[in-house]
């Protein structure tokens, strides 16, 4: 038998033989050889909910942009604000199409005056670089740094207590979406107040040749508090239960920055970005809603949404849909006319070859009590 | 490694079936729920419907997919293990005993014959595996 052309091989992160070696469930993402578990997507979930839980996410992708153009770059291919970032900060923020539709969403950190990181998903890095490339007008210096970076995530209420044991760093007066240069156990790294589940939590990026010295040593430390290795499953429940977008579901090309709810991280008043002339224009015709299932089922990515449980034409599709272990709860998100998009409208998910209720529930379904 | 019982009989799909007589008793094999992680859902057909050998019964959910179930044998659903609706992790806990789904009277109990032994079911499943 001979194997047909089949597609690229999976690129790996630094930790590929760590999570083997931790008998990970891998599975292919956007080209990459992730892992999906190790203990299983709830106690995961769970873990970072209540102690910590630590994510390579080392796949992500690093762009970089340095010289006396870059903020004038970053402002013209992102659609948030860069230039009310201080040094130090990060922004929540997207790359527009023309249209206003996702290029891709992205953290964009100020490392300096004129240097900017943007942190980018793992399948869109050569799309990205070679979108901001094409709008590089002024000749700002434009790097795709990816492989040199690791990723580490250390989510939840135990990850402050947990890192702080590892680095002088400051970590209890940095505050959300804000980010420091210093060391972890040694290793120089950029210790970022941000995350991806709800919790609080860090994103620490540092030289990709270090990854697996970080990454024992995380898990050394963290152990007694409960801190375990957490897989892409968990990254993606504790995601949808926070309500937050994952390029590919609820944000791409399609879908503009009005219809995904993210207003607020578009700033029509900024000079001239990429996207901003359709979205002056633009209205918004359906809205991303929170969907908890009514009836027994969980609601799938795909999945048609109707208006009843007769009703011949769908009127949306479920983005992302997931069991909620916080909750307990079937729940997602998709896209429906703004006409169906109250609070407590009742929906209809094609389940296979039934339709289940369901109800448009506020966003996000989960939210972190403050300590 | 988990034991797979000798007295059944089991399905590339991974399923197994328990034979007395022209009674089957249906479920998935612990090589499937490993693969599928924590059970959180299953869907079973109801007492009186028909089912077909090849063809899905119903499905069984984790957190991250769904999986459907196909069955052993051509036959008609006798009871199905209501016990699942409110404790699905029980699939995961003991797929060969407590977490069967269905039982079936069967149209043909000679079909049973087609199906593979615990010895060739586990060569297949370790073929699968790299």
């Amino acid at each position: 038998m001979t194997e047909s052309a089949s597609a690229a091989p999976l690129l790996t992160t630094p930790l590929n033989a760590a999570h083997r070696r931790l008998k990970a469930r891998m599975v292919p993402f956007g080209g990459w050889d992730m892992p999906v578990e190790y203990s299983g997507i709830i106690p995961e979930h769970r873990a970072v909910r209540t102690s910590a839980g630590l994510f390579d996410v080392s796949h992500m992708g690093e762009i970089e942009i340095r010289g006396n153009e870059a903020l004038d770059l970053v402002q013209t291919v992102t659609c948030n604000d860069a230039a009310a970032l201080r040094t130090g900060q990060a922004q929540y923020s997207a790359l527009l199409t023309e249209k206003g539709t996702f290029v891709d969403d992205l953290l964009v950190y100020r490392m300096g005056e004129a240097h900017f990181l943007l942190v980018v998903n793992a399948s869109n890095i050569e799309k990205d670089f070679q979108h901001i490339r094409t709008h590089n007008q002024t000749g700002a210096l434009l790097e795709n740094t990816s492989a040199e970076y690791a990723q580490l995530a250390i989510q939840g209420p135990r990850a402050l207590g947990i890192l702080r044991r590892l680095t002088s760093a400051d970590l209890a007066g940095l505050r959300y979406y804000w980010f420091t240069i210093g060391k972890v156990a040694d290793i120089t790294a950029i210790i970022s107040r941000t995350g991806y589940t709800g919790e609080d939590g860090f994103e620490l990026y540092f030289p990709a040749q270090h990854a697996e010295l970080l990454w024992n040593t995380l898990l050394d430390e963290g152990q007694l508090e409960g801190l375990i290795p957490c897989g892409l499953g968990a990254r993606n429940t504790l995601r949808l239960e926070a309500g937050m977008a994952l390029y590919g579901h609820e944000i791409d090309e399609n879908t503009n920055v009005w219809e995904a709810n993210l207003n607020w991280i578009c700033k029509l008043n900024k000079p001239g970005f990429v996207g901003r002339d359709a979205l002056q224009t633009t209205r918004r015709e359906r809205a991303l809603v929170g969907i908890e299932m009514v009836e027994p089922g969980i609601a799938r990515d795909g999945y048609p949404i109707f208006a009843s449980e007769d009703a011949p034409h769908p009127l949306g599709q479920v983005t992302s849909g997931s069991p909620s272990p916080t909750l307990g709860k079937n729940i997602g998100m998709g896209f429906v006319p703004l006409s169906f998009s109250s609070v407590g409208q009742e929906l209809w998910i094609q389940i296979r070859n039934r339709r289940a209720r369901a109800r448009v529930t506020p966003l996000p379904f989960y939210r972190r009590t403050r300590g | 490694m988990s034991d797979y019982p000798s007295s059944y009989r089991f399905t590339r799909d991974h399923e197994w079936i328990a034979v007395e007589g022209a009674k089957g008793k249906i479920g998935i094999t612990s090589y499937a729920q490993s693969e599928l992680g924590d059970v959180v859902y299953v869907e079973l057909p109801k007492v009186g419907d028909a089912v077909t050998a090849g063809a899905s019964f119903g499905t069984v959910e984790s957190v991250k997919a769904v999986s459907e179930i196909f069955s052993p044998v051509t036959g008609t659903v006798t009871e199905i293990n209501a016990h699942l609706n409110n404790a699905p992790e029980t699939l995961n806990q003991d797929p060969h005993g407590e977490g069967w789904l269905i039982k079936v009277s069967l149209n043909d109990p000679a079909e049973v014959e087609k199906l593979l032994s615990a010895e060739d079911y586990q060569t297949f499943i370790s073929s699968q595996q790299h």
